[in-house]
Formats: C-alpha cells, sequence, structure tokens
C-alpha cells in the first residue's frame, strides 16, 4: 500500500469510528460522542500504522462479565483484541476509559473485534462496558480514575525496558487528565529513567466535563511544560494522519516522546457545535434533537464507505 | 410515592444564600454532583480545581484554617481513594470543617471498579475526627447540609443526585446521632442505610404479610454510632440482627453494628448483607443491586435462610421501588 493508498484508508476507517459513534449514540440517546469527533484520526493512525500489534485470524467477540481479578480468578485482559504475546509488539493503552466505545470501533473498523460485539455495548453482564475496565476489548489495564494510565504504562514500559523487549508501550491520554499531580509525577519518573520506549499521544481538544479547560484549569502552555520537565514534545494537527503516523514511526531516543494532537471534539460533525461548551457526554435534550443527530447519520452513513 | 428531582443542586443554593463563609470546590464535575445551580447562583463562591483532587483537598483544609467552610463536591470515589492522604493530614489531623459530599457511592454509578465507591465508609471511618453522614431520600438531602455545617470538624456524606424518592416526611429532617424508625417487630431488628433503606422498606412489607415481623432502622449517621438501646432490642429480638448496606460488608454498616454488638455483649447472630469483599464492574444500579444482593429479595431470602422456611414472595409482589433510568433527564452529566 503506497503513502496515499494508506491515507484513504485510514482515512476511511477514522470517518467509520465516527460514523459508528454516532449510530450508537442515536440508539442509545448518549453516548461519548466527541470523543470520537476528537480522536477517530488518531486512533484509525494507531491502529492502520503506528501501532505494532499481531495480526488476528479472524475477529474476536467480546465475552460476559465473568469476574474481578483475584485468586480464583486470574485476570481476564482485554489485550487479545491487540494480539498481545510478541517481545517486539507494542502495548497499546488507553489512558481515559471514557474513550471505551472509540476504542471499540476502532477494533470493529480493523478487524480485531466482531462487529456483534457492539450490540453488548453497555448492557449488562457484558464486558464491553461503558467505561471500560481491563477486562473490556482492546482494554490493557484500568485505568478509568483520571491520571493513572501513564503512571502504569511507566512500570510496563520500564519492566519491558529491563527484559530487553523491543516492542514500544504506546499510550493515548485526554488533556483533561493532565491536570492531575499524578501525571506530572509520571513525566518526572519517566524522564528521570529515561523511558524512551514510551510514545504518549495526547488529545488536546480542550475540552473537558465542565466545559472549555481554560474555564476549569489551565494547563497552557503545555508544550513548554512537559519539555520543561524533560520530555520530547512535538505539537501537531491531530487529525493530520500523516504527521501522525510519521511521528509515530521515527527513532526512539532516551527520553518519552508525547505527540499533543490539537484536535476539534466538533470534527465531522458541525451539528455537535450546538451544544458549546459541554462536549463531555451527549444525552439528547428532547426527541427533536435526537432526530435531527438520527437524520444526519442518515446523510452520513450515505457518504461514508 | 413523591419523587423528586435535582434537590441537592436546589437546596444547596438556597441554604447557602446567608452563608457567605460556604464555598464549593468542584474537580471537573460541577453539574455531575449537582453543584452547577450553586456556581451559577454565586460564582464568587465557587472555585473550579480541575481533576486534581489532591490538591483539592489540602487546599479546602487551607480555606478552612481561615474561617470558611469548603464543601468538596466530586464523585465518592475521588474523593477518598484519590486524595486520602491529604484528607487525613490536611483535614482531618488538624478537625477542619471541611464538608466533602461523595456522589454515586457504591452500585449507584455504571462506571465499573473505577467510579465505584464500595469502601469509603471502612477507610473513612478509620479516621480520627471524622463524621459520616449518608442520605437515603429527598428528605436527608435537604438536611444533611445543616447537619454537615453544624459539625465541629469535618465530614463525609455520601449524597444522592439525580431522581430520588421522598421515603420520609419533609417536615421530619436528618438530625445528627439520630436514626429513623420505620417499622416494629420481634422477630428481627433490620438495620439499612442509603438506597438500601427502600429495600428493606419492600423487603419488611411483604414479610410482614408472611408474619416476620421486623424492627426496621434507617441509619443516616453511620459515624459516630451509639445506640445501646438499639443494642437492646437487637438482644431481646427472636432471632438477631441484618444489615443491608450498599458497601462492603467490611468496614461498614454490617461492621460498624458488629462492632457494636460485640461492645455491649449482645450474644445474637448478625447477618450482614452488602458487597461481599469483592470489586463490582459497570452495569445497571438494578442489576448490580441482585447480582450482589443489596435489594429486597436478598433481604427475604435471608430471612428465608435463617427461618428455614419458603414465602414464596416473588419479585413483582413487592412494594413498588423506583429506579430512575440509567440515561434519565435529571442525570445532569454523564461519568
Amino acid at each position: 500500500m503506497n503513502e496515499q493508498q494508506w491515507r484513504d484508508e485510514a482515512q476511511r476507517i477514522a470517518d467509520r469510528i465516527r460514523l459508528r459513534v454516532l449510530q450508537n449514540t442515536v440508539s442509545r440517546n448518549g453516548g461519548y460522542l466527541s470523543q470520537a469527533c476528537s480522536s477517530a484520526e488518531i486512533f484509525s493512525a494507531l491502529y492502520t500504522r503506528i501501532l505494532r500489534l499481531n495480526e488476528l485470524d479472524v475477529p474476536l467477540m467480546p465475552g460476559d462479565f465473568t469476574g474481578t481479578p483475584g485468586p480464583d480468578h486470574p485476570a481476564v485482559t482485554g489485550a487479545a483484541f491487540n494480539g498481545a504475546g510478541r517481545s517486539d509488539c507494542d502495548n497499546f493503552i488507553l489512558s481515559p476509559a471514557q474513550y471505551a466505545l472509540v476504542l471499540y470501533a476502532t477494533l470493529v473498523e480493523t478487524g480485531r473485534m466482531d462487529l456483534r460485539g457492539m450490540a453488548r455495548y453497555d448492557q449488562d453482564g457484558s464486558a464491553v462496558e461503558m467505561i471500560g475496565a481491563e477486562h473490556s476489548p482492546g482494554m490493557e489495564v484500568t485505568t478509568g480514575s483520571l491520571g493513572q494510565g501513564i503512571s502504569q504504562a511507566a512500570g510496563i514500559a520500564f519492566a519491558r525496558r529491563q527484559r530487553g523487549d523491543q516492542g514500544r508501550v504506546v499510550l493515548l491520554m485526554s488533556d483533561g487528565e493532565c491536570q492531575s499531580g499524578e501525571f506530572w509525577e509520571a513525566v518526572q519518573a519517566m524522564s528521570y529513567h529515561k523511558l524512551g520506549n514510551m510514545l504518549i499521544y495526547v488529545d488536546v481538544n480542550g475540552y473537558q466535563c465542565d466545559g472549555k479547560m481554560t474555564s476549569v484549569m489551565n494547563l497552557e502552555p503545555f508544550h513548554d511544560r512537559l519539555t520543561a520537565f524533560g520530555a520530547r514534545v512535538y505539537r501537531i494537527d491531530g487529525h493530520d494522519l500523516s504527521k501522525l503516523a510519521e511521528l509515530g514511526l521515527q527513532p526512539a531516543c532516551d527520553v518519552p516522546t508525547f505527540v499533543l494532537c490539537d484536535t476539534d471534539p466538533c470534527r465531522g460533525l458541525p451539528i455537535l457545535k450546538g451544544r458549546y461548551p459541554k462536549f463531555h457526554y451527549v444525552r439528547f435534550t428532547s426527541e427533536d434533537e435526537r432526530a435531527a443527530y438520527a437524520a444526519v447519520y442518515q446523510e452520513m452513513a450515505k457518504e461514508v464507505r | 410515592m413523591e419523587i423528586l428531582k435535582k434537590v441537592h443542586a436546589r437546596n444547596l443554593a438556597t441554604w447557602a444564600k446567608d452563608k457567605p463563609d460556604v464555598y464549593v470546590l468542584s474537580a471537573d464535575l460541577t453539574g455531575s454532583s449537582e453543584a452547577d445551580l450553586f456556581r451559577d447562583t454565586y460564582p464568587e463562591r465557587f472555585l473550579s480545581m480541575g481533576i486534581a483532587e489532591q490538591n483539592m483537598l489540602a487546599f479546602a483544609g487551607g480555606m478552612a484554617r481561615e474561617g470558611l467552610v469548603p464543601l468538596v463536591h466530586t464523585f465518592a470515589v475521588f474523593i477518598y481513594r484519590r486524595a486520602y492522604d491529604q484528607i487525613a493530614m490536611s483535614v482531618a489531623y488538624p478537625n477542619l470543617p471541611v464538608k466533602m459530599f461523595g456522589f454515586l457511592p457504591g452500585v449507584l454509578t455504571p462506571g465499573g471498579a473505577t467510579h465505584q465507591a464500595i469502601e469509603d465508609i471502612a477507610v473513612m471511618r478509620a479516621l480520627p475526627n471524622m463524621t459520616i453522614l449518608e442520605s437515603g431520600d429527598a428528605t436527608d438531602i435537604e438536611s444533611v447540609l445543616d447537619v454537615a455545617y453544624n459539625v465541629n470538624g469535618p465530614v463525609y456524606v455520601r449524597q444522592l443526585r439525580g431522581e430520588v424518592p421522598r421515603l420520609f416526611p419533609a417536615n421530619e429532617p436528618m438530625r445528627l446521632g439520630q436514626y429513623r424508625k420505620l417499622s416494629e417487630g420481634r422477630d428481627f431488628v433490620l438495620l439499612t442505610s442509603g438506597i438500601c433503606t427502600e429495600e428493606g422498606m419492600r423487603a419488611v412489607a411483604a414479610l410482614r404479610d408472611c408474619n416476620v415481623a421486623v424492627s426496621h432502622y434507617h441509619i443516616s449517621t453511620l459515624k459516630p454510632f451509639k445506640h445501646p438501646e438499639l443494642m437492646d432490642e437487637i438482644a431481646r429480638s427472636r432471632f438477631g440482627a441484618i444489615t443491608l448496606e450498599n458497601h462492603s460488608v467490611i468496614g461498614g454498616l454490617g461492621t460498624i453494628v458488629a462492632e457494636c454488638m460485640a461492645s455491649y455483649g449482645v450474644a445474637k447472630p448478625l447477618y450482614r448483607l452488602g458487597i461481599q469483599d469483592t470489586f463490582v464492574h459497570g452495569a445497571s444500579r438494578r442489576y448490580l443491586m441482585r447480582e450482589y444482593g443489596l435489594d429486597a429479595m436478598a433481604l427475604i431470602g435471608t430471612v428465608e435462610k435463617v427461618l428455614d422456611r419458603k414465602f414464596g414472595i416473588r419479585e413483582q409482589d413487592l412494594m413498588e421501588t423506583y429506579t430512575p433510568a440509567m440515561h434519565s433527564d435529571a442525570k445532569p452529566e454523564a461519568l
């Protein structure tokens, strides 16, 4: 596949991720929709080019929730959907588990999860949980308490380096969780211990649950702050597939690499702008609003291959 | 049954009007913890702290040292798990009047293990100086602010949001250290808290029809807990005591009652219903209550086992209960 063909295919997958999450949101009268709009290209680039993952023979069908980890019940891991196993493969860790639906949609679109698994989303007794845990498809660790994903990822990266693995630890974060102290403690430790095998994409969509991030707690100048903490930092257009992939394929250095992806929480779905500044979770306020989104879905479904 | 929406949001805004010392701190869950009306009404007394709970709790301690009364608002789980040392050293040790409002306790959230506060009473109760309250209905929600405010020290409140039933008369407010007696009976003494009280009421009504008489108490002050008269009643009961709580059986209401019974030398069995020392997963409230045995049917099953009888009570025979839809209109925001 040449560069242009890949870009076309990756864009098609990104469009289908948005479409699928929109469909789910309309049918359930609610969902984490803006997260799909902002991060669809990031997920697509990760799963089509950046991540080194084992291929799967067939898409996997997610099962029921069978219990939490314990001495009599070994932890069930969603890593199987990422084809986990080889020492030269990457880990993928999703830090904001609120993005789980976007991950599930990505797994379906990249042939890693059986489409029928989407019907199990947020159903009682299902492992395809609304806020995923490590038994959910594609989830390798339990991360929904924001800020902890990066520290766990750092520990995994350290252990993998000790073992001599070639595989990297690739993390997707949201910008809001970078407000927590633990995030900065993690960056401090990652730089100090020279965890160059870590690659972190941050979906900088600029919004969090309460609204625009600058009206909740300021993080800027984010790039400069991270640089001062000793990381290698890039800031790019988070919808630019080529740029996303290029930075994910460059050689590692001896400190962790951050790719700050400036994104639009309404990308590909202009109707969402009507909900400014609250994008964290979409719950339709009326049947009219839901119908309007359903109409947008019908139009989108015609355009997206 | 009367169902009310956003009781805390409205009550907080009204209650705080003539209390210039009261501030609200929020960690990016302002609408989700019903502090939005306060924020819009008194913007100068609202502090947005971002997703950074450790700082928020110690910051609140600093404010309280200077005479302000910070009301911390976020999900229950993010208060005690994310900022425990800060609560211990910056709030509890100096006995400062920081009032913590923890929303979506136990299985009330579908957000899974990361969002479910199942051992908050256990860990907060172990802190010296800490008072612990839990609301069970709209009347409790309306009066818990006064109770918390008048305690000389830190208070942790398991608070309810969204659509809630009114189980208790509106003119009978929650009072510190006082329980509510809901029924009289000599067979069992039942103690319930939070959302489990409604379940207890349903079970007690059905058991009464089967000639099982239960003395039922709603407990809203979990610490301090000093009730010698209840211990006497358990001692006099035919079959002992049952506790039912939306929390682990380790360290919550069941443990509190067990400790109290041991201290008073009450030689009766105690049946502790609650989450049996396990983490929980993401699913709907009604599903989880059934799966983990926190509902009326679990209570009836326990009584059947103790009495070695079968009553043939079916779920649909029970008094109507109210379970808000997971994505109801009154839920102002997501998780």
